[in-house]
């Protein structure tokens, strides 16, 4: 879908401007009905007994102490679950534990009860029977070979002979000379850059309610970022038709990536079938900490070099990720990412796949990437401090720009890098003088963005009013930017229109809410049903007025006679033509069914002072302000929300979040209490800067916004943290204790 | 299980000795129900002592103030006149959690807790306060340091709990504060903690300090060192440096999952000084 | 466990149910009494999604016994607004867009307007530390901050 040749110039009348979201009234008043907000007639409590221990196998499991519990209606274990497909094996594993245990948490079995107290009294009944095993929760050490193993095969064959079964799998990408360009170089900065696992967070627990019958008919309620996923997964695991499930998603509480697998839902099912009673589980924030999905830690060696006039001859970088206890950490898109914002004639990234004795990890906005971009980007900054060069010079010097062929692969298009540091080094942040103590840092950042599979269906009501509907979860506001589009594109007014969550048996396929992609992707095919509607519409006018439809056009909501066969009639607007329906050809509809392609990358520049309490280690953050690309902003509150958003999860990955596992590979923090995301008082407003470079692929020039703004700020506060305290920090967060630890070792 | 809320000390004194199994005592419920819903405990009972006449109240008593036990973190922060005579007490129990917690946590539940790193304990330690501990045999009186016996522990019998605490009367030419250290701005468990209270003589030097810190042992504890290394002083930079010794050497902190030993024993200085300054500015010092 | 008879107000409706002893205040308003806007995020007061207020007083209903509301004035999102009338701070959240995903907005709202009813012109700094108990992992908080601080405006102009 190309970008309308328009667009550049177009005066939208809808999009660019700020509604109140159609969702907005139920949000403020508590109406709205999350996960857990669900009941149904005769419903249960489930609840999940977990593994106390890092790594073990099960030798056996007896539940017949609960299951004789009165109000206990069904327990199951693993083997309540039959063979499975091999693409589904590992959700299935994570969400019920097979042979092994395999990280502190991990589900071992579930009961179904008559009321939340029954539950619990029933799980401590059921008996598990341990063989605690070594486990390794460190990336580093997991790759050693005498590392204790969680698997045995997995291992791909991109990995050398001789390493340990938990290297599951090695990717590469680049192009050029290494070792010819780092020769060029006046100075390489060679370093190894460590961060520590990070939650998505989400203040909504993970919750569902799951009702099947006997007749193999089921149905699902739960909040997550793709329902159409967790039918198929489910459905899989379960061996039941895609068909027979429907899942209607809730309002979703935050979900950042986090919320793009199934962690209850297949168990609630199975103990729905097993009882024939509808069964609700909700996790604690305690399970959500130790059992679903946080981010991968990594360890990431970097080699740069650059000449004394900020030219970077050569950049190379190792990545390892561990995952958790499956295959699948993000490390390809951390190798992807990592150079993506700039244009390098020698370039190469090489990443490891590690499996740990932690939870399997799910993704978390811009998975991979920010991990790398702080390596990348605080080498970059060395570099430059060191020959006393402006940082954002060194980037406009070296950035990406349309023609440049990326370290991953693909030519770029026009993309929005330049236009983000350039408004960077223009903003009066960057002239701003800073006290003593304190220090400024940038940094640049990438994403992908996504498309992919999307449906959407736009019916105009006898009345004449619009509602859409699509099958992405809303998390932060997509239903008006649904709406917005398709009131741009028919020419009515946004309240004409409302825009609707269709549950899995209304629409086809639709791919999760992740990459970025639902302003993008579910825009454009909200764009393009609207777009068949109107042909619909002028079709109808035309057979009214008994002429071509050729010579019928679609202007500010109305058909009108166009060219100089159409004759003269008044224009009929969306609800006359709607109004008549019925005695002319009956009901109207656009629908849009596409995997769609096209989406922009996305860049954006970070700017950040803190200052730094030198007898603490403590960090302020003073100011912050994002430079982003968004394509074109279909409602700048919620663009400017996004941005705010990503900063702010990256000021906690920098500073103070971290997963803490003891010498007995047990989380230490599994609470907000000690696992210690930004509270209001820890920070300034944050300030944003939209920069609009429009995305070839869209109609409107849309870009996605979600995920670019995680990737700079970790290095961003590291490169000002490291200027503040005059030692140059490597590992996150950067918490006290390793600020002043630092300060103290010079 | 079951919860009583009776109206009378003396009632709640029989109803513990009625007790055979585990009763606990709930008046903010900010740890207890906590320790409920992780199930670290199962009680047979809890005793709400905030229907008890007295408990909510803040009252004047021979120069000092009387703080019920039932008296939110909230409440005593709105009390000028309280406020005015022991900013550093009142500062410390303000930092205890949220502003939802403080509409509920309290005093006595802080140190009842049995917590090291409570925020309220050195600032009362340095307060010299004097905890009314109601019982079968009726009320007694004792210092504040007799209560903490370790983490999770007290001296409190099973059959006893606290009524009231009392701030006792602030000399002239005195006063007291409070600083932690948190790795946010809010909402953490002190990592560090230190309570100052001292007066000064009619020249402006410290005529006597106490000096307490908590999070950094295992029960919080005075520092008399500490104190000594101030008094007689302006707290000059030579008192600072002596005060700042002190703390960091009184200092036997465990490494966990909130800090490490290095960093504790550092941060117990660099708030003990920070502290005293506070106070002694507080107090009318010049330095 | 026998139940306890517990008869309070909750957003000036006479209430009574009955609860277990140990059960949380916040598990009755959602399981007994159907008002699910209280949401639990945390369940241990670190989140704040709960907030409610007891005799105008906010605090995490997550950490309240149910049989703790005898006798007293329990406030929750559902009843701020008037009928069909938004308090102002609803209407600025929806204006300013200081929700994405609205999980906590119940509880950030309820402890705005305990704020704005304690302090009518709250610095932002007070703002900021005012609601620090109360997490929000969407905003980055920037403009919910704004929002409170922008209807504390309208309400001193119109007042």
């Amino acid at each position: 879908m190309a970008l309308d040749d328009r667009s550049k110039t177009r005066d939208f009348k809808v999009i660019g401007t700020r509604p109140v979201r159609p969702d907005g009234i139920d949000k403020v008043t508590g109406r709205a009905k999350f996960g857990a907000d669900a009941t149904a007639p005769g419903m249960l409590t489930g609840r999940v007994l977990r593994s106390p221990h890092p790594h073990a196998r099960i030798r056996r499991i007896d539940a017949s102490k609960a299951e004789a519990l009165p109000g206990v209606k069904a327990v199951v274990t693993r083997a309540d679950f039959g063979e499975v497909p091999e693409d589904v094996f590992d959700i299935l594993d994570n969400c019920m534990a097979g042979e092994k245990a395999l990280y502190d948490g991990h589900a071992v079995a579930a009961v179904a009860a008559s009321s939340p107290a029954v539950a619990k009294r029933a799980a401590k009944l059921i008996e598990v029977e341990y063989e605690p095993l070594p486990h390794v929760t460190d990336v580093d050490e997991a790759m050693k070979p005498e590392a204790p193993a969680l698997h045995e095969g997995r291992t791909e064959e991109t990995v050398p002979e001789g390493m340990s079964p938990n290297v599951i799998s090695r990717v590469q990408f680049g192009h050029g000379d290494i070792e010819a360009g780092l020769a060029q170089a006046d100075r390489v900065v060679e370093r190894t850059y460590r961060t520590a696992a990070t939650h998505q967070g989400y203040i909504e627990p993970h919750a569902c309610l799951a009702s099947m019958g006997p007749d193999g008919q089921a149905d699902l309620w739960c909040c997550t970022q793709g329902h159409y996923l967790v039918r198929n997964t489910c459905a899989a695991i379960l061996g039941m038709e895609q068909g027979q499930l429907r899942v209607t998603a809730s309002e979703i509480g935050g979900g950042f990536g986090g919320k793009t697998t199934v962690f209850l839902e297949p168990v609630a099912l199975a103990l729905s079938r097993k009882a024939g009673r509808p069964v609700k589980m909700v996790m604690s924030r305690s399970e959500v900490l130790r059992a679903s999905g946080p981010t991968a830690s990594s360890s990431v060696d970097v080699r740069i070099g650059m000449t004394k006039d900020g030219r970077i001859t050569a950049g190379f970088a190792e990545l390892r990720y561990q995952g958790g206890a499956y295959p699948g950490s993000p490390v390809d898109m951390g190798s992807m990412s990592a150079f993506a914002p700039y244009d390098l004639e020698n370039v190469r990234t090489v990443g490891w796949d590690i499996v740990t004795n932690r939870p399997k990890q799910a993704a978390y906005r811009a998975p991979g990437a920010p991990m790398a971009a702080f390596a990348v980007e605080s080498a970059i900054d060395e570099l430059a401090k060191g020959f006393g060069l402006d940082p954002l010079e060194v980037r406009l010097k070296n950035g990406a720009d349309e023609g440049t062929k990326a370290s991953y692969g693909p030519t770029y298009p026009a993309i929005g890098l330049m236009a983000t540091l350039e408004a960077a080094k223009s903003h009066p942040h960057w002239s701003a003088p800073l006290g003593k103590g304190q220090g400024r840092g940038v940094a640049c950042g990438f994403w992908f963005n996504f498309g992919g599979d999307t449906c959407v269906s736009l019916n105009i009501t006898p009345d004449g009013t619009v509602t859409v509907s699509e099958g992405n979860p809303d998390i932060g506001g997509s239903r008006a930017s649904m709406t917005m589009m398709a009131a741009e594109e028919l020419g009515i007014p946004y309240d004409q229109v409302r825009t609707i969550i269709a549950d899995t048996g209304s629409l086809g396929q639709n791919e999760v809410t992740d990459g970025s992609r639902v302003t993008f992707a579910v825009g454009l095919a909200t764009i393009e049903a609207a777009r068949n509607a109107k042909r619909e519409m002028c079709r109808r006018a035309a057979m009214v007025w008994g002429i071509d439809e050729e010579a019928v056009v679609w202007e500010d909501g109305a058909a009108r006679p166009s060219g100089p066969n159409a004759g003269e009639h008044p224009p009929m607007t969306l609800a006359e033509i709607a109004a008549i329906a019925s005695n002319t050809g009956g009901p109207i509809a656009g629908h849009y069914e596409v995997n769609a392609e096209g989406a922009g990358v996305s860049f954006a520049t970070h700017m950040v002072d803190v200052e730094v309490d030198r007898d603490t280690g403590a960090t302020k953050i003073l100011r912050y302000t994002v430079f982003q690309d968004a394509g074109k902003a279909v409602h700048p509150s919620y663009v400017e929300g996004q941005f705010q958003g990503g900063a702010v999860q990256g000021i906690g990955w920098a500073l103070n979040e971290e997963y803490i596992y003891g010498d007995d590979g047990v989380l230490q923090n599994p609470g907000f209490l000690d696992y210690r995301v930004p509270v209001a008082s820890d920070l300034p407003m944050i300030d944003t800067v939209i920069l609009e470079i429009p995305n070839p692929g869209h109609p409107y020039g849309v870009r996605g916004v979600g995920e670019t703004s995680i990737v700079p700020p970790l290095a961003a506060i590291a490169n000002a943290v490291s200027e503040a305290a005059g030692v140059r920090m490597t590992d996150l967060p950067m918490s006290p204790p390793r600020i002043l630890a630092a300060i103290e070792n010079g | 299980m079951r919860y009583e809320a009776p109206t009378t000390v003396d009632a709640a004194v029989e109803f513990l000795a009625s007790q055979s199994g585990d009763c606990h005592m709930l008046a903010g419920g900010t740890d207890l129900l906590v320790k409920l819903r992780s199930e670290m405990i199962e009680p047979d009972a809890i005793l709400d002592i905030k229907r008890i006449e007295g408990m909510k109240d803040i009252t004047a008593e021979n120069g000092g103030w009387r703080i019920g036990a039932a008296v939110s973190g909230a409440e005593m922060n709105e009390h000028e006149a309280l406020c005015a005579a022991w900013p550093g007490v009142v500062e410390a129990v303000g930092l205890i959690g949220s502003t939802q917690i403080q509409g509920r946590a309290t005093l006595a539940g802080n140190l009842c807790n049995g917590s090291p790193a409570a925020d309220s304990v050195p600032a009362m330690l340095a307060a010299d306060a004097i905890v009314r501990i109601a019982g079968p045999g009726g009320v007694r009186d004792v210092p504040v340091g007799e209560i903490p016996e370790g983490p999770g522990k007290t001296s409190l019998k099973a059959n006893e709990f606290i009524a009231s605490i009392f701030l006792p009367e602030r000399p002239a030419r005195s006063s007291d504060a409070y600083l932690r250290f948190i790795p946010r701005t809010e909402m953490d468990i002190a990592v560090v903690g230190c309570g100052v209270s001292l007066q000064l003589d009619e020249s402006g030097k410290v005529a006597r300090a106490r000096v307490a810190l908590g999070a950094v042992g295992p029960k919080v504890t005075l520092v008399p060192e500490a104190a000594t290394a101030i008094e007689g002083s302006t707290l000059d930079d030579a008192a600072q440096a002596a005060l700042t010794a002190a703390c960091t050497s009184a200092a036997s902190p465990i490494d966990d999952k909130r800090g490490t030993i290095a960093f504790r024993k550092h941060v117990a200085g660099v708030l003990g000084r920070r502290a005293a300054k506070i106070a002694f500015e507080r107090a009318g010092g010049a330095a | 466990m026998s139940q306890i008879h517990v008869t309070t107000s909750i957003n000036g409706d006479q209430t009574e149910f009955l609860c277990e002893p140990d059960e949380t205040l916040l598990d009755v308003l959602r399981d007994r009494l159907g008002l699910t806007g209280s949401k639990e995020g945390c369940g241990t007061g670190d989140c704040g999604a709960c907030s409610v207020t007891v005799d105008g007083r906010v605090v995490c209903s997550c950490l309240m016994l149910g049989a703790e509301a005898e006798g007293h004035d329990i406030g929750t999102i559902e009843g701020m607004a008037e009928g069909d009338k938004l308090h102002p701070l609803q209407e600025k959240f929806l204006q300013e867009a200081a929700l994405q995903c609205g999980i906590c907005t119940p509880g950030i709202l309820v402890a705005a307007k305990a704020l704005l009813e304690h302090n009518p012109a709250p610095t932002e700094e007070e703002t900021r530390y005012w609601l620090a108990g109360n997490l929000c992992r969407c905003t980055g908080y920037d403009k919910i901050i704004r929002a409170v601080m922008d209807t504390a405006e309208d309400m001193r102009r119109a007042s």
